[in-house]
């Protein structure tokens, strides 16, 4: 018998000081750090959006010169991909599995450690690109050559800091996968699962997929570059269409990856304040599992203006449209689950409706985009823009700040302020359609994304863009403030915490135990919530 | 023993993995350096972060095989190694399906695009270029008094010489490692270990043999990295592969020695069939390789 099992029969055993941070094996500290993680890096890459918005302001060049825009729009994608969303995902990943399928942690302690203390470092390696030669990456976060290749000193270590976040990134997969296959409490069938737990095996499957052929992907770059390969050189009989290829086989399904927490999230918040249980569970399953399939045979239509045979660009458009199938489920359920519902609308209801109509309007924009001969508008203009800001900001962000408000007086034992909640809502929604709708106006109108200057038809519309940027940048710092408030104290939260809540993470203590579920509890259709 | 049967292993706070994360941090900023020019200063970074890195290896597993010596893993625990490594070769399975991915476009799609004569490139840059597989002549070659980037190959490998004898030869080592399976569930620790000990030697063999064509192909055949499109994905292909195998051998030469001092049972020998599965998830990879790369 372990130690560390013999120590929290009697007590609950905590390691201290800075050890218990870097050498952790503890999947609520280790969750703690993701999610902290996540939280700075969200503002890392907010305050580059925020100098994107006060250079596009007003027409013609203020602030930066267009080298370093591009930079800016680059490495805020990255940023927030990698460093905020993946992140705070896992993060909510590692706190909630184990205590919602009644385990004792995550299958692999040592190693859900490495996958968290990677991403600074990768970080450090991707940040410090801006203090060398050449500057930081420039050419998108698509990093598509020969553009990409132009890079000074900074070009290696963005390769490899995609190889950091990948082995991290697959790392945490195989830790999830083992976890939920492998560590259920007995009676916690698959089918009694949370649905946070379903959308997280599936998006782990998606990422050991998706990630290494990225992997890959960057590797060729970095050989094309520095080992004289020619893959995407068509003088040397490759071609640059190929990484295209390469990287949106990983990519689209990346927008998945980043999505399908965020419906776990909101399948647990939303049954919980309309107090009925979630609409169609099994459908729910399937259809997850179903988008992720078909999100492996759709990723050309991010190349429908490339230059692609007849064929190929109408295979992409169908397979696309195909995926609202399946969406549309998902979004059927959520609604059918509130139908009747004796609602309520706490802050993390709100942020979960939110997501609902707002994933919505992004997914109909994605839809329009996904129609080839169209595409061929809305291609590389701000109305893609706005598609995917509509999907990841409140489609995504909102799914994970709805969850970071839910379970907060779970982690923390205290009830956060409720009324600052809901002002952080409507602030964030406020101005978050100001900062992205009129993209689509823009965007249709012909402004080009990625271009630090424009004419001056688009000067009315980037004015109010930028005004709701900045207000939605300042609102977030209302969620740092409810966060810490709630962590230093307030009303004790029950161990039910909502009056809707079901499911074994609230029948444990708030906060819950260091090492909770040492011996795994019996579950029953009566105890399991689906 | 049946204490641990009822309570999961949880690990105390072990600093392998903060330990390991530096080593792959210095042995990026290494690289990163050397491939900037700044050898001199870069190739000590990357040899120190290299060497951290195969330290963190032998102390955590070292960690590991305490554990599992002291009986601190009951079933559960082993069936999460399982799904663990399971899932580590099917991300390395993707990881290769990247380069054949680039391979197969390459070869069905873009090649013949180069050639095509309605095609704008072949119209206004390379008129003259044949669109054949193997490509020993890139598009930039066909045009006279322009010096191409690239090296024109003489000749290529052919599949039936050496490349059919390295297939030989890893499927040869694919049916010892599985005879010292069997032998090992008999019980049978004298043949385990001869056995695994003709697995590891194949798996040196291979690599070394793979050494030699990689010598030729560079002096002789005038085929290398830099030959264009044929060259890249041959030696990323092969190159990866022969690295993993390399891995594998050492991995199994790990387990050889672990063999011989008898920590695996009939029943509880993990690490054993882990090695064993990554040996022939290398060997698959070969097959891949002879037929794509070598043969058709
Ligand atoms: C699930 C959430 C989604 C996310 C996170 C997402 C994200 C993105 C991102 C980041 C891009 C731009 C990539 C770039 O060029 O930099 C994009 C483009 C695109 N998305 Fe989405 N998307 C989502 C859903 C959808 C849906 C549901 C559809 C269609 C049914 C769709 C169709 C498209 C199309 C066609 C493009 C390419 C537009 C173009 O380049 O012209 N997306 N999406
Ligand atoms: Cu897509």
């Amino acid at each position: 018998m372990s130690e560390a099992v013999l120590h929290d029969d009697h007590h609950d055993h905590k390691p201290t000081g800075i050890g218990r941070w870097l050498f952790s094996t503890n999947h609520k500290d280790i969750g703690t750090m993701y999610l902290v993680f996540a939280l700075i890096m969200f503002f890392v890459g907010g305050a580059m959006s925020m100098v994107i918005r006060a250079e596009l302001f007003q027409p013609g060049l203020q602030y930066v010169d267009p080298q370093f825009y591009n930079s800016m729009v680059t490495v805020h994608a990255l940023v927030m991909i990698f460093g905020a969303l993946m992140p705070a995902g896992v993060g909510l990943a590692n706190w909630m599995i184990p205590i919602m399928i009644g385990a004792p942690d995550m299958a692999l302690p040592r190693m859900n450690n490495m996958s968290f203390w990677i991403l600074p470092f990768a970080f450090t390696l991707l940040l410090s690109t801006f203090f060398m030669q050449g500057g930081a990456p420039a050419g998108g976060w698509t990093m598509y050559p020969p553009l990409v290749l132009q890079l000074g000193d900074g070009f290696p270590y963005l390769v490899f800091a995609v190889h950091f976040l990948g082995i991290s990134s697959i790392m945490g997969a195989i830790n999830i996968i083992a976890t939920v296959f492998n560590m259920r409490a007995p009676g916690m069938t698959f089918m009694r699962l949370p649905l946070f737990v379903w959308t997280w095996i599936i998006t782990a499957f998606l990422l050991i997929a998706a990630m290494p052929v990225l992997a890959g992907g960057v590797t060729m770059l970095l050989t094309d570059k520095y080992f004289g390969t020619a893959f995407f050189d068509a003088a040397g009989g490759g071609d640059p269409v190929m990484f295209q290829h390469i990287f949106w086989f990983f990519g689209h399904p990346e927008v998945y990856i980043l999505v399908l927490p965020s419906f776990g999230v909101i399948s647990q918040i939303i049954p919980t304040f309309s107090r009925k249980p979630l609409f169609g569970y099994t459908s729910m399953v399937y259809a997850t599992a179903s988008i992720a399939f078909l999100s492996f045979f759709v990723w050309a239509h991010h190349m429908f203006t490339v230059g692609m045979p007849l064929a190929g660009e109408l295979f992409f458009m169908y397979a696309t449209m195909s995926i609202a199938v399946p969406t549309g489920v998902k979004i059927f359920n959520w609604m059918a689950t509130m139908w009747r519902g004796s609602m309520t609308f706490e802050t993390p209801m709100l942020f979960a409706i939110g997501v609902l109509f707002m994933f919505s309007i992004g997914g109909f924009s994605g839809l329009m985009m996904g129609i080839t001969p169209v595409d061929f508008q809305y291609h590389d203009t701000y109305f893609i823009v706005a598609h995917f800001h509509y999907v990841i900001v409140p489609g995504i962000i909102f799914g994970i700040i709805g969850g970071i408000y839910f379970w907060l007086p779970k982690w923390t034992g205290n009830m956060y302020d409720e009324k600052l909640g809901k002002l952080h809502f409507w602030l964030s929604t406020i101005s978050v359609n100001v900062l992205f709708f009129p993209m689509h106006f823009i965007g249709l109108a012909g402004m080009p994304r990625r271009i630090p200057d424009y004419s001056v038809q688009f000067a009315d519309w980037n004015n109010i863009i930028s005004i709701g940027g900045f207000a939605f940048g300042l609102s977030q710092l209302l969620l740092v403030w409810v966060v810490i408030k709630c962590v230093r104290g307030g009303e004790k939260a029950t161990d039910q915490v909502w009056e809707g809540a079901h499911g074994l993470e609230w029948t444990l203590s708030s906060p819950p135990p260091f090492h909770s579920f040492t011996t795994p509890p019996k579950v029953t259709d009566a105890t399991a919530h689906s | 023993m049946s204490d641990s049967n009822d309570t999961y292993f949880i690990p105390e706070p072990s600093r392998w993995p903060i330990v390991g994360t530096i080593a792959l941090f210095v042995a990026f900023i290494g690289g990163g350096m050397v491939l900037n020019g700044y050898i001199n200063n870069g190739q000590y970074v990357l040899g120190i972060g290299v060497a951290a890195i195969i330290y963190l290896f032998y102390g955590w597993f070292k960690d590991v095989i305490d554990e599992s010596i002291a009986g601190k893993y009951n079933e559960q625990v082993d069936i999460s190694f399982r799904w663990g490594m399971a899932w580590f070769i099917f991300s390395e399975v993707m990881f290769f399906a990247a380069f054949f991915g680039a391979l197969f476009y390459t070869r069905v799609l873009s090649i013949p695009w180069l050639g095509l004569e309605e095609n704008v490139s072949n119209q206004f840059l390379w008129p003259d270029f044949q669109a054949v597989w193997p490509l020993l002549t890139t598009p930039d070659m066909t045009i006279a008094g322009v010096e191409s980037k690239y090296m024109a190959i003489k000749e290529v490998i052919p599949a039936w010489g050496l490349p059919a004898w390295n297939t030989a030869i890893l499927l040869a080592s694919g049916a010892t490692v599985t005879f010292a399976h069997w032998a090992l569930k008999k019980g049978n620790r004298a043949a385990l270990c001869w056995w695994l000990a003709a697995t590891v030697l194949l798996g040196f063999i291979f690599v070394y043999l793979q050494a030699t064509e990689y010598g030729h192909a560079y002096h002789e055949l005038d085929l290398t990295m830099k030959s264009g499109v044929y060259g890249s994905t041959f030696f990323m292909l092969t190159g990866f592969h022969g690295f993993h195998v390399t891995m594998g051998a050492t991995m199994l030469a790990v387990i050889l020695i672990r063999s011989m001092k008898g920590h695996f049972s009939d029943h509880n020998h993990f690490a054993f069939e882990a090695v064993a599965w990554y040996w022939h998830f290398v060997d698959v990879v070969w097959l891949g390789l002879f037929v794509f790369v070598y043969w058709i």
